[in-house]
């Protein structure tokens, strides 16, 4: 398979035709942020938050779909991408309720890291503080809205690894937010088959298990992982 | 070198912040060497004074007297750090926006669930009037500092302490920006 060389801040790195910058970047060991990215579901690039510089281009590159291109030149950290990423996390936070101390997924949450990672010490918006709503009618799971940031990871996961596509994204703009089936209750959803995997890719508190409480989502990635592997390459070893 | 003045203020909060403030433990006493308190919840002083140092404010801005103690502070404060994630975001007290504002607030707190001659709670001058919004400190007046936490643990609290107290800016990296 042909190669191509490029650097990433300064740094000689290989990669396959047809990676991602930031597949070549992560190969590395070089850390872009990302919250809508999840290895093993198709990438969307609707957060933002992996955006790069590329020498010679303007217009910033989101990494999770920008393929690598011989010579190319690299830049994850600038002074404008570290403003704009604090900005975007500000931004999600405002739009939603975030009240970390009293949510599930307090401890075990990308975006509270991320928020840590990109130096957020408070939040420079106004807060919207929407009322989105809760469905609790599944059995076993439930979700709130107010948490969603809507990355579609559990549209994506529930439509390309478990094949039931009962999640999917209504509305416009500040209006949007994932629904089941045709907008029913999800407890009353046909199509889901209660598998979980939906909650095993949210990154925040907004898809949860029933009866948990503050602080105690855990969640297995690595199932996730297995079964993605098991489907492309085949592989079932634990 | 003159002690340093500081105050610690509960406004729309728990007083988590303050337990956790008292979690410092022994290095209560040594703080106590180093500083004077010139108000708190944990002092009996009734008027802020002038001329603070440093002021570790609790709590979100909820009510008419918040809003009015938050000013007064502001005004006689060098150095005012917003204590704990109320303080921050609005955090829990802000939990109640989403409902509305404060009359449908009052009325989901004390009339929907009044079952015996519900009422409204009004003491003009003794029961401070609630805000239609809960606020974070730093949209309501210039913040200095931010030690985000529900509550902040004791050790990240000494750390700040400790470096104002130097008179440095205080340095918080990733480990100890969580928010909650
Ligand atoms: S989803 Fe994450 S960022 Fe949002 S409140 Fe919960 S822990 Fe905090
Ligand atoms: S529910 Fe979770 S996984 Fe689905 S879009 Fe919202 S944040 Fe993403
Ligand atoms: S991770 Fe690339 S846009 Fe979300």
């Amino acid at each position: 398979m042909p190669v191509k060389t490029l650097t990433i801040n300064g740094q000689l790195v290989s990669a396959r035709e047809g990676e991602t910058i930031l597949e070549a970047a992560r190969d590395a060991g070089i850390r872009i942020p990302t919250l809508c990215y999840l290895p093993g579901l198709s990438a969307h690039g609707g957060c933002r938050l992996c955006l790069v510089e590329i020498s010679g281009s303007s217009r910033l590159q989101p990494a999770c779909v920008t393929k690598v291109v011989e010579g190319m030149e690299v830049q994850t950290h600038t002074e404008r991408l570290n403003a704009y990423r604090r900005m975007i996390v500000e931004l999600l936070f405002a739009e939603g309720n975030h009240v970390c101390g009293v949510c599930v997924a307090n401890g075990n949450c990308e975006l509270q890291d991320l928020a840590a990672e990109v130096g957020m010490d408070h939040d420079r918006f106004e807060y919207l503080h929407p009322n989105r709503g809760l469905d609790a009618s599944h059995d076993r799971f439930g979700i709130d809205h107010n948490r969603c940031v809507l990355c579609t990871r559990c549209v994506r996961v529930c439509d390309e690894v478990e094949g039931a596509h009962t999640w999917d994204v209504a509305g416009r703009g500040a209006n949007s937010r994932v629904i089941t089936d045709l907008n029913q209750p999800w407890g009353e959803s046909a199509t889901c088959t209660s598998c979980g995997k939906c909650f095993l890719a949210c990154p925040t508190g907004a898809i949860f298990r029933q009866g948990s409480t503050v602080a105690e989502t855990v969640r297995d990635r690595s199932k996730l992982e297995f079964l993605v592997r098991a489907r492309e390459e085949r592989q079932w070893h634990v | 070198m003159a002690r340093l003045k500081l105050a610690t203020l509960w406004l729309g909060g728990c007083s988590g912040c303050h337990m956790s403030f008292l979690d410092m433990d022994d290095w209560l006493i040594e703080l106590a060497g180093q500083v004077d308190l010139v108000y708190s919840p944990l002092a009996d002083v009734k008027e802020y004074p002038e001329n603070v140092d440093v002021a570790l404010v609790e709590g979100a801005i909820a009510n008419d007297d918040n809003l009015h103690l938050i000013r007064v502070v502001r005004q006689r404060t060098r150095t005012l750090v917003s204590f704990g994630d109320c303080a921050v975001t609005g955090n829990v007290t802000a939990l109640r926006n989403p409902l509305g504002l404060a009359r449908e607030v009052l009325d989901r707190s004390y009339l929907d669930p009044g079952n015996y001659r519900p009422q409204l709670p009004c003491e003009p001058g003794i029961v401070p009037v609630l805000l239609d919004r809960v606020q974070p400190v730093h949209a309501v007046v210039p913040v200095d500092f931010y030690l985000p936490g529900c509550p902040p643990p004791a050790a990240r609290i000494r750390k700040v302490l400790e470096a104002l107290i130097a008179g440095r800016t205080p340095m918080l990296d990733q480990s100890d920006l969580k928010f909650g």
